[in-house]
């Protein structure tokens, strides 16, 4: 959709037994501490998991040729969005900004010239997703930034169960009978974008790629897919991914 | 402060009370917000829930209850609510319910009490509505009212008073002694009863006329006469008089008119003063001052006509100078009744004197003083009982028809519901409109009264001002008796509600042309003026003017206290709204209207309007409640 190429993809597997092996395997300590802190059973109700939304900028699509430049997370339930407990990180990217990124997220050279590497505020990071669903808008880009990311600092890479709103999204736009009926007919597909799906639960139009920021909307999405599709007693494993 | 906040914080600062806030209070509200999205339909507070936050809603529309479940408030995209709870016991006694899926942000108790404490607008916004209605309705009030000030209130003392009998001599010593530059002549007994009045023993006094400083002068000295001879014999049987309840305007006029420098002035019959041209000079202001007397030296309805715009740009003026809604309703009555006069007078000199004596009486708003820049005209002809039909109506009805003619082309136009004196039921003589108050207030029914209310604001305008003054007397005395007759006019009064519903910003009208608008006059200040009646009959005001109405009604124990106080701060928003959007229309060349677009409306105005239509609301429950139909007649 954005012209991305495939990659491998991660299917939901047995997160539990993942992340307790994992566990035992960790050498760093913060990946083990994250690993080792455990998250909500997959049969838990979503109103009870603690969330976190996280949004990332980066300074292009590939993990492996583009870098990360800024992180937003948001720690939330299904009934308050916690901004006081936000964090918003600028790091430095290993390879230099390309012009073009820089008019998409608005982060200058400047800025990212006094930034930290992010494995300075690595350890800040995992301790704020540790123990929380982690809550992202197309996790096909978040997943495997941090895992390269975090491999090429630590030696090994994290990998975690998520909850993505834009494949929530896609359920209930992409892959209905109604969806299929108007592919068929040769409609356009219903936008799945993060503006776009706001939109279709009322909420209000944010300026767009800011990591806080889209880590709120990321946030509010959720809580509006919920009180539209779900449940509050929907178990857990019936939306992670 | 965190940019990636701005997004909250910028939408916040956009509406009152936020708006108002220092950068620092809106930076620490931002930094402590909670978010939550609730689905069309889901509760958002809960009755008797504890509640430790302060709602402002992000995005979407919410309905507000009362603990009885009847709706309270609705409110949308930058409105709060919550915090009546917060300041009393944090238990929610205003239960809250999403109409559309909303998106709320939460502002923590500990943030809120430091803004009630660290701004004082805030706290005032967040406490009770009638400060801000309160504090709205002052800061539209400016120190210029010169424009429509009554003339009583130039008066500074009684008049000096001395009977026919008294010699000139003892007569000008009186005057020297009080500093007084005129004085009044008086006599026992009543032959004219338009000059009658009692003394607070119970005697009945006439009075004869004035003597000024110049008529000693004119009238004594020069002709040489002894300073004994008896003032009764040197005073002027030609009397001018004013009520005290004119404005300046027309004192000044009359003076113009009658090339007089003093005008006794009159409550009812009895002399309360005296004002001098000075008086008035002192407190004149040029704009409308000079409308008014240019009115008067118009020779033909034409050039009556070529004024409106004059009075359009007079409105405009009065405004921007930050008049009030009582100084702009009594400078446009006043304005429109001198057209009425001024038509009067040419017809009168196209059709000769009457054959009897009349009195051309308003109704309506030009009555109560509260005429808005778009209006038609009520009125009416009271005759003498002498009046003959066969003999003397072909002149009234012609004389009738002048005026109203002359009014419309002033942009005064006819009257939908024919309450002209061009309509032979609304031109008789005065036993026959006692009798019609009579009829009206002994055998009501809503639907009578529908059209018949409009003539219990009455005034008089031109002629024997006694007619009106006898209806109005017939009218105090009996309303307060005739619960029925209150019962149907509260009835009435019922028929028009404000737009409480307010959803996100305004309830539309649904007549289809003003699809995006509100009309102030139907659904804000006509009711208002409906309920005022109805209190002010209930308690035998004879006032007219709506303010002055709710001042006589709070002498009494009608109202619980302080709710007249709130009902006149409430009509004065709403007036001011109404005026303003007129005074834009105009600005911008459109044709002004009652009509208000919730674009035009500023934040803070569009909270204040709801609250006024709150109070509006509530004193409309109480009207209900406080004039019930009597049960004996209800099933009819």
């Amino acid at each position: 959709m954005f012209g991305i190429r495939p990659r491998q993809k991660i299917t939901q597997a047995d997160w539990k037994g993942y992340m307790a092996q994992r566990a035992q395997q960790a050498k760093n300590p913060a990946i083990q501490q994250f690993f080792a802190t455990p998250l909500p059973d997959p049969e838990t109700p979503i109103a009870d998991v603690p969330m976190v939304a996280l949004d990332m900028e980066t300074t292009g699509l590939d993990e492996r040729r583009h870098g990360i430049v800024s992180i937003g997370v948001v720690p939330f339930t299904l009934s308050r969005i916690k901004l006081a407990e936000r964090r918003y990180w600028v790091v430095k990217p290993p390879r230099p900004l390309d012009e073009a990124s820089i008019a998409y997220h608005h982060i200058t050279h400047s800025e990212i010239a006094q930034s930290p590497d992010l494995d300075v505020i690595l350890d800040e990071l995992l301790a704020q997703l540790a123990g929380r669903l982690v809550v992202v808008h197309f996790r096909n880009i978040e997943r495997p930034f941090l895992n390269a990311a975090i491999k090429a600092r630590r030696g090994e890479g994290v990998l975690f169960p998520m909850i993505d709103t834009m494949s929530l999204e896609a359920r209930m736009h992409r892959q209905t009978l109604w969806a299929r009926f108007r592919r068929w007919l040769g409609r356009p597909p219903v936008s799945i974008r993060m503006h776009a799906s706001r939109e279709r639960y009322g909420l209000p139009p944010y300026q767009g790629h800011h990591a806080l920021v889209d880590a709120l909307a990321t946030a509010e999405l959720l809580q509006a897919q919920i009180a539209t599709h779900y449940r509050p007693e929907t178990p857990l494993k019936d939306i992670w991914c | 402060m965190d940019v990636e906040l701005l997004e909250i914080r910028q939408h916040m600062g956009r509406f009152p009370p936020f708006d108002g806030l220092s950068d620092d209070l809106l930076d620490a509200i931002a930094e402590q917000v909670e978010v939550s999205y609730f689905k069309t339909g889901s509760s958002i507070l809960a009755l008797n829930e504890m509640l430790n936050d302060l709602c402002y809603i992000r995005s979407g529309a919410v309905e507000v209850y009362r603990s009885q479940g009847e709706l309270y408030n609705r409110l949308g995209e930058g409105d709060i609510f919550g915090h009546f709870s917060l300041l009393r016991n944090h238990k929610v006694r205003f239960p809250a319910q999403a109409i559309e899926d909303t998106l709320i942000y939460f502002i923590p108790k500990a943030v809120f009490l430091r803004l009630c404490e660290e701004d004082e607008h805030f706290a005032d916004f967040v406490e009770l509505e009638r400060p801000r209605l309160e504090s709205a309705a002052e800061q539209q009030k400016k120190s210029n009212d010169m424009m429509v000030t009554r003339i009583r209130k130039l008066l500074t003392r009684y008049p000096v008073m001395v009977e026919t009998s008294t010699s000139v001599q003892h007569a000008a010593q009186q005057m020297s002694e009080a500093q007084a530059s005129a004085l009044l002549v008086i006599k026992e007994g009543s032959d004219n009863p338009r000059y009658s009045f009692k003394d607070s023993e119970g005697q009945t006094w006439q009075m004869c006329g004035i003597l000024t400083d110049s008529d000693f002068r004119t009238r004594v000295v020069a002709e040489g006469l002894s300073p004994q001879t008896a003032v009764g014999e040197v005073v002027s049987s030609r009397l001018i008089t004013i009520q005290s309840d004119a404005s300046v305007y027309e004192a000044m006029l009359t003076m113009l008119r009658s090339n007089v420098h003093h005008l006794p002035v009159l409550y009812r019959q009895r002399p309360v003063g005296v004002v001098h041209l000075s008086d008035i000079i002192r407190y004149e202001t040029h704009s409308g001052l000079y409308l008014v007397s240019n009115i008067f030296h118009q020779s033909s309805a034409q050039g009556l006509a070529r004024l409106a715009p004059d009075v359009s740009a007079a409105f405009v003026r009065m405004v921007q100078e930050g008049a009030n809604s009582q100084m702009v309703g009594s400078a446009l009555s006043t304005i429109g009744r001198s057209f009425t006069r001024r038509l009067l007078e040419m017809a009168e000199a196209e059709l000769g004197p009457p054959p009897v004596p009349y009195c051309f009486m308003v109704n309506g708003s030009m009555a109560r003083n509260e005429q808005s820049i778009v209006t038609d005209q009520d009125n009416a002809l009271i005759l003498s009982d002498e009046f003959i039909p066969e003999q003397h109506d072909d002149y009234f009805h012609a004389l009738a028809k002048i005026v109203s003619d002359g009014l419309d082309a002033c942009g005064y136009t006819y009257c939908k519901g024919d309450v002209m004196a061009t309509n032979t039921q609304w031109r008789q003589p005065l036993s026959v409109w006692k009798g019609y108050f009579q009829d009206w207030m002994a055998n009501p029914t809503p639907e009578r009264l529908l059209h018949s209310s409009i003539f219990f604001d009455l005034d008089s305008c031109y002629g024997e001002d006694l007619y009106v003054e006898t209806l109005q007397d017939l009218i105090a005395d009996t309303a307060p008796k005739s619960p029925l007759f209150l019962a149907a006019m509260a009835r009435n009064a019922l028929n028009r509600t404000p737009p409480l519903g307010f959803f996100r910003t305004f309830v539309m009208e649904q007549d289809g042309k003003h699809n995006n608008s509100i009309n102030l006059k139907r659904r804000g200040t006509a009711p208002m003026v409906d309920l005022v009646r109805i209190h002010a009959l209930a308690c035998g005001s004879k006032a007219q003017n709506s303010f002055q109405r709710l001042n006589d009604i709070s002498k009494t124990q009608l109202l619980a206290t302080g709710m007249s106080e709130k009902l006149s701060y409430a009509f004065e928003f709403l007036c001011m709204s109404r005026i303003r959007h007129q005074m834009i229309d105009l600005q911008e060349d459109r044709l002004p209207d009652n009509n208000i677009e919730p674009e035009n409306v500023a934040d803070s105005e569009r909270h204040t309007l709801k609250d006024a239509f709150q109070v509006l609301s509530n004193a409309q429950k109480f009207l209900k409640f406080r004039y019930p139909m009597p049960a004996q007649r209800q099933g009819r």
